[in-house]
């Protein structure tokens, strides 16, 4: 405070230029700023909007130079005629009841309560243990896809859910990770209090300090819903009877269709709506619960 | 038995208690790690050294997989290659791109969540449907960007169907799924203390200088965390380019994780997919450890972290 001071007292002639100067510099920068930001965030717009957009076209609209912006008449029906080309809802069922659900569920449960113990439990090993932890994180899933793979066929859970979402039973290294960074947040004499009060540890995590860490819940819930409506090699490698694809393989199946000019018309837009319609959960969960995606995602990195 | 006892004597009955309930919470990752890491790492290094179709029990091959690929397999080489080409042009770009646009959007900018969402959201959506515009945008007959191109009397670009085109093409579709660093970048910025800009500004820093000595030193440890995640994604990138091209155009884009995917699930070549793998996983290891040493040198820790 007082440099600044001193730095204006020294200097008083030049001021006038300098901060003309200045205001140019500021002007231009400002315009930069936006002149990047601007076409930029467009760029990265325009897929999507051409997911929907080219989703409301019919064939004469969508192979036509130039490409139409906007398109007029819209063909809301694709919606349903796409969605209704192959089973879909079916797809649905399977990626919400079969893998979403349980997968969440069980990773959120089993990862609390391993959150748990590496972070309001002392004991000794405990941080050589979470170090592994951390380290499992950064294992490669490569490694371990042929030979579990193998497993779980000699298991005969091919063509199950089960390998998808049995290993959530057993905690997830990069949720423990987050719970647990929230779960150090927590004064100690909470657990103390408690504790004096005869209170086991269940009790404790599940009657004082989760009702407490509710928006960290949902944080890595989210993200867990949003690894498994996404994911697509675990299902491609475990899943081969059609009745039991999820809604990534139905959109697969239904390029291939699609692609094969001639099979039908109007491929690629009902391969965009149902495109949109998949993606349209995350869209509008992401809209509805941006601050807990954007915090989420800092506290990730913040630990660095 | 004489390793617990002698833990007996270092241990009071009171850590031993603690020790008992700790263990009984992380119970289920100890499992976990030893089922499903554990056992794995280890059998699949073991299956590397076999030949394993699934439907005849494994044969003992010792290292002969392993030489077979690198001295015996040019394919495997041009897969190396094309991984190691996007890995080293898409994980620095993308992080250089994401880290840019984080700083834009950190000085005071009108509706910087919008942006913000607007650059995020491609990351979250599920890669199957991205892939699947992205095919359509870059179609050579009746893509978009094409279309768009034709109309201005420019060339066309075949994006996909050209092998020199197919990797940059790719590393396009990564990098505009970069959103969650830029996220992780801009949370990071909003944690720099405006006093050393406004210290620096005082010096007599120009905005290059502040950028270079005040942002890029107090960020640094956010930069190495989202180059080696980048790393350990871009190395294991599947669904994209297994949708986009298949491998094509000329295998061009036939990265790491579809060639093991094609041996070990279209081929049922177990052993060679698990020493493939295996090679995988140390090139990894080896490029964090690399990054993770030279952060020595680059990388600022505040007194607090």
């Amino acid at each position: 405070m007082t440099s600044i001071a001193s730095e204006n007292r020294t200097a008083p002639a030049p001021k006038y230029h300098y901060d003309s100067g200045r205001r140019w510099q500021t002007f231009l920068l400002e315009f930069a700023k936006y002149a990047i930001l601007i076409p930029l965030t467009i760029s990265f717009a325009f897929p999507l909007y051409w997911m929907i957009s080219s989703a409301l076209k019919v064939d004469s609209q969508v192979f036509t130079v130039p490409p139409i912006l906007l398109p007029y008449p819209i063909h809301p029906e694709n919606f349903i005629k796409g969605w209704q080309i192959l089973p879909f809802t079916r797809y649905a069922v399977n990626s919400v009841v079969f893998y979403t659900v349980p997968a969440v569920v069980f990773t959120v449960l089993s990862s609390t309560i391993v959150a748990y113990g590496f972070s309001r439990l002392r004991w000794p090993g405990r941080d050589t243990m979470f170090w592994l932890v951390v380290m499992t994180m950064m294992l490669p899933w490569a490694v371990t896809m042929v030979p579990l793979f193998i497993t779980f066929k000699w298991l005969g859970w091919l063509d199950t859910y089960r390998p998808l979402v049995v290993p959530a039973l057993f905690s997830h290294p990069y949720i423990v990770f987050l719970l647990r960074q929230f779960f150090m947040t927590l004064p100690e004499e909470l657990s103390d209090a408690a504790r004096i009060d005869g209170a086991s540890e269940f009790g404790i995590l599940f009657r004082i300090i989760l009702p407490l860490t509710k928006p960290a819940l949902a944080v890595v819930a989210l993200f867990r819903f949003l690894w498994a409506w996404n994911d697509y090699l675990g299902p491609l490698i475990y899943l081969r009877d059609e009745n039991r694809y999820p809604l990534a393989l139905g959109i697969e199946q239904l390029s291939r269709r699609a692609n094969d000019i001639g099979n039908f018309s109007n491929g690629i837009p009902y391969l965009m709506a149902v495109s949109t319609l998949v993606a349209l959960p995350i869209i509008v969960t992401f809209f509805f619960a941006q601050r807990t995606f954007i915090e989420g995602i800092s506290v990730t990195g913040l630990k660095g | 038995m004489a390793a617990s006892t002698q833990k007996v004597s270092r241990y009071t009955p009171q850590e031993w208690r603690n020790l008992r309930l700790g263990l009984i919470f992380v119970s289920p990752w100890v499992l976990g790690f030893l089922i499903f890491t554990i056992y794995p790492l280890l059998s699949s290094l073991y299956y590397s050294l076999t030949r394993y179709d699934l439907l005849r029990p494994p044969v003992f091959l010792g290292v002969k997989n392993y030489a077979t690929l690198f001295f015996d397999d040019p394919h495997f080489w041009n897969v190396m290659y094309n991984t190691l080409y996007y890995v080293g042009v898409s994980v620095p770009f993308g992080v250089a791109v994401a880290f840019l646009i984080a700083n834009l959007l950190n000085s005071d900018v009108v509706g910087r969540s919008f942006f913000r969402g607007v650059i995020y959201v491609p990351s979250i959506v599920p890669a199957v449907a991205s892939a699947m515009v992205w095919q359509f945008l870059m179609n050579v007959q009746y893509g978009a960007i094409n279309g768009i191109l034709r109309y201005f009397g420019l060339p066309i670009i075949p994006f996909l169907s050209n092998p020199g085109w197919a990797k940059p093409s790719l590393i396009l579709v990564a990098i505009w799924a970069q959103g969650a660093a830029v996220v992780i970048f801009l949370a990071a910025l909003q944690d720099v203390p405006r006093s050393l800009y406004e210290a620096a500004t005082v010096d007599g820093a120009n905005l290059w200088h502040r950028f270079r000595n005040v942002t890029v030193p107090l960020t640094s440890p956010i930069i190495l965390f989202n180059l080696i995640m980048g790393l350990i994604v871009a190395f294991q990138e599947f669904t994209v380019p297994w949708l986009l091209t298949e491998g094509g155009p000329m295998n061009s884009t036939e990265f790491y994780l579809v060639h093991l995917y094609r041996n070990a699930f279209e081929y049922l070549r177990m052993g060679k997919a698990s020493a493939l793998a295996w090679i995988l996983f140390l090139i990894i290891v080896s490029f964090t450890v690399v990054i993770f040493r030279s952060s020595a040198r680059w990388v600022y820790y505040g007194g607090d972290k």
